[in-house]
C-alpha cells in the first residue's frame, strides 16, 4: 500500500511549450493536496504523469510503502492508485448497472464494495438507465464510485467537484474525508477550494 | 483472467449492442457481393471464375467497417486511461479487445462467405474450405485493423486514415486465402497456401497486440 508519494524535478511539456521545470511535490499518508493554477498550467498533465500514463521530460515520481521502501511504479500504478480524470469513462449506451459490474471486475473488487460504492453514491435507481441518459452529475457519481469498487491508497483526482451539486460536493467531502482518516493520499487538480482540510500546491510555469 | 473475461463480455456487448455490429457488416458482405454481377455481367461462367477472389475482396472491405470504433471509444470517454493503467499488460487488453471484435464481426462474415461464394457460382464442395480460410484470414484482418485503429487514434477523420493504414497488409492473407480456395478448385494441392495463411495468422495476433499497446500508450500520454 502507497503511503507516500514523492516528485522531484519534474518537467513536463505540451508540444513544444513547456508546463513546468523542477517541480517538486510530497504527499503523505492522510494528507490531501490540491493542485491550484491557471487553465493550462499543467494540473492534468501532473496528475497523469503521477498516474504513468505521461511521460515527463524529466524528473523522478517515487511511490513509498509505510516501512519507506520504494514500490515498483508498475504496481503501484496498477494496483495501488485511482485515477478518476475529467472525462468519466463510462460508455453511453450501457446501463449504469452494467458500468459498474465491470468496472468492479476490472478492479478486482468484491461484491460487498460494490454494494457499499452503490449505497454510498446512491445509484440505486440509476442502475437500470443507460448512461447517455444521466445528467453531467449523476455521471460524475458514477464515475466516483469507482473509488469505492476497490479500496486504493492513492486517489488521482480532476475537477472531481465540478458537475456535483452542492449536496454531493459535501457528501463527497465526507467520503474524502474518511479515505484519509484511513491513511489514504489525495491528489485533487481543482479551482475550488476540496471540502476537506489541505495542502495547496501551486503549478505555474 | 477475470479482468480479461469481463472486457470480453463488455466489448462484445457494446459490438452488439446499439448501432449496428455484425448485421452492418453483414448486409455491406452481401451488398457489396451482388455489385460484382452488376458491373461485371451475369453471366454464370464468367462470374464462377471470379466469385472466389469477389468473395474475399468484398470480406476484406466488409471486415474494415467497425475496426475504427475499437479503440476510439474508450479514447473519447476516457474509459482508455483506465484500461492502461489496469493490471493486465495492456498488450493482453488490446488483443481480448481485437478478438471480441473478430468475434462480433469476423466470425458471422467468415460464415457468410461460403454463401456469397456459392451465390456468385463457385462449387459448394469449396464451402467448408472457404469457411475456415475465412475464419483465418478473418481474424488476421481484425488484428492488423487493431494495430491500425490504435494508430488512428486521436486523428480526425480516423475511419479513412484505418482503411489506408491496413489495407496493404490484408495483401497476405487476402492472397493465401483465396489462393487456397482457388487451388482446391482446380485441383492443386490446396494445403501449403492454407498453412502459409495459418502462419501469417499466428504471426499477426502474436505481434500487433505489442503495436496496439505501443500506439495506445501513445495517444494517451
Amino acid at each position: 500500500m502507497i503511503a507516500a508519494i514523492s516528485v522531484q524535478n519534474l518537467s513536463i511539456s505540451r508540444g513544444v511549450r513547456r508546463l513546468f521545470d523542477r517541480l517538486a511535490l510530497e504527499v503523505k499518508a492522510g494528507e490531501a493536496v490540491m493542485l491550484a493554477g491557471a487553465n493550462g498550467a499543467g494540473k492534468t498533465s501532473l496528475l497523469r504523469a503521477v498516474a504513468g500514463l505521461l511521460r515527463p521530460d524529466a524528473g523522478e515520481i517515487g511511490f513509498q510503502d509505510a516501512a519507506g521502501s520504494e514500490i515498483e511504479p508498475e504496481v503501484a500504478r496498477s494496483d495501488h492508485l485511482h485515477f478518476a480524470g475529467h472525462q468519466d469513462g463510462l460508455k453511453a449506451q450501457r446501463r449504469a448497472g452494467e458500468e459498474i459490474a465491470f468496472w468492479s471486475r476490472w478492479l478486482s473488487g468484491s461484491a460487498g464494495d460494490q454494494a457499499a460504492a452503490i449505497e454510498t453514491y446512491q445509484l440505486k435507481p440509476l442502475l437500470d438507465l443507460e448512461v447517455r441518459v444521466l445528467s453531467a452529475g449523476q455521471r460524475r457519481r458514477l464515475a466516483l464510485a469507482r473509488l469505492k469498487l476497490a479500496p486504493r491508497a492513492l486517489w488521482l483526482l480532476d475537477e472531481p467537484l465540478a458537475p456535483l451539486d452542492a449536496h454531493w460536493r459535501s457528501r463527497f467531502g465526507e467520503e474524502m474525508s474518511v479515505h484519509l482518516a484511513s491513511g489514504g493520499l489525495i491528489l485533487a487538480a481543482a479551482h475550488d477550494p476540496l471540502p476537506v482540510p489541505h495542502r495547496v500546491v501551486r503549478v505555474a510555469g | 483472467m477475470s479482468r480479461l473475461l469481463a472486457l470480453y463480455r463488455r466489448e462484445l456487448a457494446l459490438a452488439w449492442g446499439r448501432g449496428g455490429g455484425p448485421t452492418n457488416a453483414l448486409a455491406f458482405y452481401v451488398g457489396a457481393a451482388t455489385l460484382l454481377p452488376l458491373a461485371g455481367g451475369a453471366e454464370p461462367q464468367r462470374l464462377a471464375a471470379v466469385s472466389i477472389g469477389a468473395a474475399f475482396a468484398a470480406l476484406a472491405l466488409a471486415s474494415l467497417l467497425s475496426l475504427e470504433r475499437m479503440f476510439e471509444r474508450d479514447y473519447e470517454d476516457g474509459a482508455l486511461d483506465l484500461l492502461i493503467l489496469g493490471s493486465p499488460p495492456l498488450a493482453l487488453t488490446g488483443a481480448v479487445k481485437a478478438f471480441a471484435q473478430w468475434t462480433a464481426n469476423g466470425l458471422p462474415l467468415a460464415l457468410a462467405a461460403p454463401v456469397v461464394a456459392a451465390a456468385l457460382g463457385a462449387s459448394f464442395q469449396l464451402a467448408p474450405l472457404i469457411a475456415v480460410t475465412a475464419l483465418l484470414a478473418g481474424l488476421a484482418m481484425t488484428f492488423l485493423g487493431g494495430a491500425g485503429a490504435a494508430l488512428a487514434l486521436g486523428a480526425r477523420r480516423g475511419g479513412v486514415l484505418v482503411a489506408v493504414i491496413v489495407l496493404p497488409l490484408y495483401a497476405p492473407p487476402i492472397i493465401f486465402g483465396a489462393g487456397a480456395v482457388s487451388a482446391l478448385a482446380q485441383g492443386l494441392p490446396w494445403q501449403p497456401p492454407l498453412l502459409f495463411l495459418a502462419a501469417f495468422t499466428l504471426g499477426v495476433v502474436a505481434l500487433t497486440p505489442f503495436a496496439m499497446a505501443a500506439a495506445c500508450r501513445n495517444a494517451a500520454a
